[in-house]
């Protein structure tokens, strides 16, 4: 209990009201978040209405199958981290850290495979801007530099949930986790769930558009 | 809701951490109290950057053909910096000797361009930086100015004293949000310095010509992201320490009005300025990779076509930047309101008038200002639809506006008044606003409107509400809450000079813009409307207009000698609560150390119990059992 009382930061009264009000605070933050991407969904709708044949024949040249891949990969990482809270709220930091590990491990598989798929739109002539070839519709670019800026910035989201996610090991190996007080864990966890709930909305905006001509 | 759990001894025992050097005391504070004054003083500084680029502009406006005698406008802010140089150099104080430094930094900022054959010739100002300077004035007084004071300094000084907490829930989120506000702000100020000068497409930003124009423009909306960053990271801590850290016995609706104020704000903050970041993020990519998101096809500039892909809309950006804006507006609003509504029940001697009604109105005020963004664009051929639908939400949002400053108004009805300074100023915030208000109903619905849009109309409507309005309630929160902040009174008879000088400037300077706007003259018209037949009738008032501004300028001498003066020679006060009041911040030591509060306060009333029949005195404080 000595241990936990010194996590207790001065202006707060108990942990559990410390617990209320981080949980509070990162659900309002990822307010901020929904509304962030809310303006480029936005945008997104916007000019999906007025061009529709451009994102048809954007989505084309999407790898379906890489997409899908990645989905499972995410999900897959959103079950670890929460397997992670579970093991913290039971006291056990081994089983902890392996599942903040194979967080970051999924996390980076996802990464180096969107890192593959960036390079064949390279290697097409898909990225506008740097270098663009193809002959499509009219306005074709506007779907791929929105699906360049939107999934540009869900990896940079990803890159700040493995930073954040290689920092919980480190506290977790410092032994700053018990039953009593964990609440940094529960709040990158949800920070890491909010981002891959954010790829659940782009996969089939970018990706499934040509399922249904 | 309410938070009961018992207090541990914990909290009381671990405020002690006040050895802390200067550094780490005053610049990378984690104390809310630090952080909201830092907050202030640059914001302050701010509007005084962003009044002084209006002087000039002025000028140029009252007199387009005449050089400009550049030495006079360097000369207040010269004057001031040496005299507090001189101050900081006698008494030995850094913070004094850095504010001397800032204000010769403007001073020689304003004779560096105004010398400047360039951008003066002959001392006449060039169309493209009168542009600069009034984009560059909107966006230093809005985001830099009025937002950071009301929002980051009374907010963060006031709130967490007010809930009965011992600092904000997270205190390095606040030193990160006052850091990149800090940020940001240089960011803007290095764009006056790049080659075009600074962002010259107005504080909107409006694409196609935002788009395509000079490199300050891409500058500007990398100290937006900055600006934004900071307003997110404040607000989340705002809404968790109000919900999280109220003390035992302060319920929702025993909260101050100011609380609920800041409340109702950050969840505008909150909630309106997201896409907008993702909006400026955009926009930067159009500039600098070669998008077209808001580039439309066939652009035509200087009769050459430009190359670009096109097809984007440059509607989308005025959706989403009104989406942030309107939301705005109340955003500079309510804390003003919030400010006002604690200093009236505190001199009237009696409770506020309709405290719930007031709470509920803005509660109700800040869900409507998301819905009515688009009054803003009946003139882009949006459809008659949409603006019907936009003009009905933009007269029913009028209701709940009109609700608090009625109940603000009756709330004087039958009290026995204290013409203190920031009494004054806040009696006078009453009728400025409601002629703000009431000159907006015009532009709010679509028909008239027609007439109105972008003439100096729009100009008029919208200063009385933030300038006589928010910026006088945010002078009677610096009088107000001064005593509190250093242990002195700030001087009454200078405070009386400063706002009778004010009020009349204020009026001498907007009204008549509602006159040139009824006759059609246009906003951003570097000469003022000399050009047009339509405008001759109504040119004299620019004169007029722009030596009130200048007076107003002298009015603020007295506000800023009686501001330094006071922190070393004002009236020291003879308690804690030298204005009587009820609400908590009253309740601590002057200043208040580190953790605010010598024991946990616990509340067991409203906040407003003043002159209650058989009370030992006219005001019962909040933790009095």
């Amino acid at each position: 209990m000595a241990n936990s009382s010194s996590r207790l930061a001065h202006q707060f009264d108990d942990l559990l009201q410390q617990q209320e009000a981080s949980n509070l605070g990162m659900w309002a933050f990822l307010a901020t978040e929904v509304l962030f991407f809310g303006g480029m969904f936005a945008a997104y709708a916007v000019y999906r209405s007025l061009y529709y044949e451009a994102f048809v024949a954007g989505s084309q040249h999407m790898d379906v199958l890489l997409g899908a891949v990645n989905t499972a990969v995410l999900l897959l990482s959103s079950l670890t981290v929460a397997l992670g809270v579970h093991a913290v709220q039971r006291g056990d930091n081994a089983t902890l850290t392996r599942y903040l590990l194979m967080t970051i491990a999924l996390g980076s598989v996802f990464l180096v495979i969107k890192g593959f798929e960036y390079s064949h739109k390279y290697a097409e002539g898909l990225i506008p801007g740097i270098r663009f070839t193809l002959e499509g519709p009219n306005h074709v670019e506007l779907y791929f530099i929105l699906y360049f800026v939107m999934t540009g910035f869900h990896a940079l989201h990803m890159m700040v949930g493995i930073g954040i996610m290689t920092a919980m090991i480190i506290m977790t190996r410092r032994g700053r986790f018990s039953p009593e007080y964990y609440n940094p864990i529960e709040v990158s966890g949800l920070y890491w769930h909010f981002v891959d709930i954010v790829w659940i909305f782009l996969y089939p905006f970018f990706y499934l558009i040509r399922v249904h001509p | 809701m309410q938070h009961v759990a018992a207090a541990t001894p914990a909290a009381a025992g671990t405020h002690h951490e006040e050895h802390a050097g200067f550094w780490r005391t005053y610049v990378f504070s984690l104390d809310h109290k630090v952080i909201g004054i830092q907050y202030m003083m640059t914001a302050l500084l701010f509007l005084f950057l962003g009044f002084t680029l209006m002087m000039l502009m002025r000028w140029q406006i009252a007199y387009p053909t005449k050089g400009i005698p550049g030495e006079w406008f360097a000369l207040l802010p010269a004057v001031i910096g040496v005299a507090a140089l001189a101050v900081g150099v006698y008494s030995k104080r850094r913070l004094t000797l850095l504010v001397g430094l800032l204000f010769g930094g403007i001073a020689w900022l304003v004779w560096w361009m105004v010398s400047d054959e360039v951008l003066f010739p002959e001392g006449i100002m060039l169309p493209e930086l009168y542009n600069s300077f009034g984009a560059m004035h909107g966006t230093i007084m809005i985001f830099l100015g009025v937002v950071p004071l009301a929002v980051g300094g009374f907010g963060n000084y006031v709130v967490p004293l007010q809930v009965g907490a011992p600092d904000m829930a997270f205190p390095k989120l606040n030193m990160m949000s006052y850091w990149s506000y800090f940020v940001g702000g240089l960011v803007m100020l290095t764009s006056f310095f790049v080659p075009g000068g600074a962002a010259n497409s107005g504080w909107t930003s409006y694409p196609p010509l935002a788009d395509i124009a000079t490199t300050g423009q891409t500058v500007w909306l990398f100290g937006m992201v900055f600006l934004i960053t900071s307003s997110l990271l404040g607000s989340v801590n705002f809404i968790v320490t109000i919900v999280q850290l109220r003390a035992k016995g302060l319920t929702f609706m025993r909260l101050p009005f100011f609380v609920w104020a800041q409340f109702v704000t950050s969840f505008l903050l909150l909630l309106a300025f997201p896409p907008l970041e993702g909006a400026a993020i955009l926009q930067l990519m159009d500039r600098l990779a070669g998008t077209s998101f808001f580039l439309p096809s066939g652009l035509v500039i200087s009769g050459q076509v430009l190359d670009v892909a096109g097809g984007g809309s440059p509607l989308l950006w005025q959706h989403l930047f009104w989406f942030l804006a309107h939301p705005e507006v109340y955003v500079l609003i309510l804390p003003a309101m919030g400010i006002v509504a604690e200093i009236i029940a505190n001199n009237t001697r009696k409770p506020l008038w309709g405290y719930r009604s007031l709470v509920y109105a803005s509660i109700f005020l800040g869900f409507m200002s998301f819905i009515v963004w688009a009054h803003h664009m009946f003139m882009t051929g949006m459809g008659t639809v949409i603006s019907t639908f936009f003009q009905t939400t933009t007269m029913i949002i009028s209701i709940p506006s009109v609700i608090i400053l009625s109940a603000l108004i009756i709330s004087l009805w039958g009290g026995s008044i204290r013409y203190t300074v920031p009494m004054l100023f806040a009696i006078a915030f009453l009728p400025m606003f409601g002629i703000g208000g009431l000159t907006g109903l015009p532009l709010g619905l679509a028909p008239t409107d027609i007439h109105l849009h972008d003439t100096y109309y729009v100009i008029g409507h919208f200063h009385y509400v933030v300038a006589p309005g928010t910026i006088f309630a945010l002078f009677a929160g610096i009088y107000y809450w001064y005593p509190k902040v250093t242990g002195r009174m700030m001087n009454e008879t200078l405070g009386k000079i400063h706002f009778w000088g004010s009020l009349v400037c204020m009026n001498g300077i907007f009204f008549p813009m509602l006159i040139q706007g009824l006759a059609g003259v246009s906003r951003r018209l570097y000469d003022g409307g000399a050009q047009y037949a339509h405008a001759q009738n109504v040119l004299q008032w620019n004169e007029v207009m722009s030596i009130s501004a200048w007076a107003l300028a002298l009015f603020q001498i007295p506000f800023i000698l009686n501001f330094f003066w006071s922190m070393k020679k004002g009236r020291q006060v003879e308690s804690d609560n030298p204005w009587g009041a009820t609400t908590l911040e009253w309740q601590t030591p002057t200043p208040p150390p580190h953790g605010n509060f010598t024991s946990i306060p616990e509340v067991y009333r409203g906040p407003y119990e003043y002159s209650v029949p058989d009370a030992a005195k006219d005001y019962t404080p909040q933790n009095v059992p």
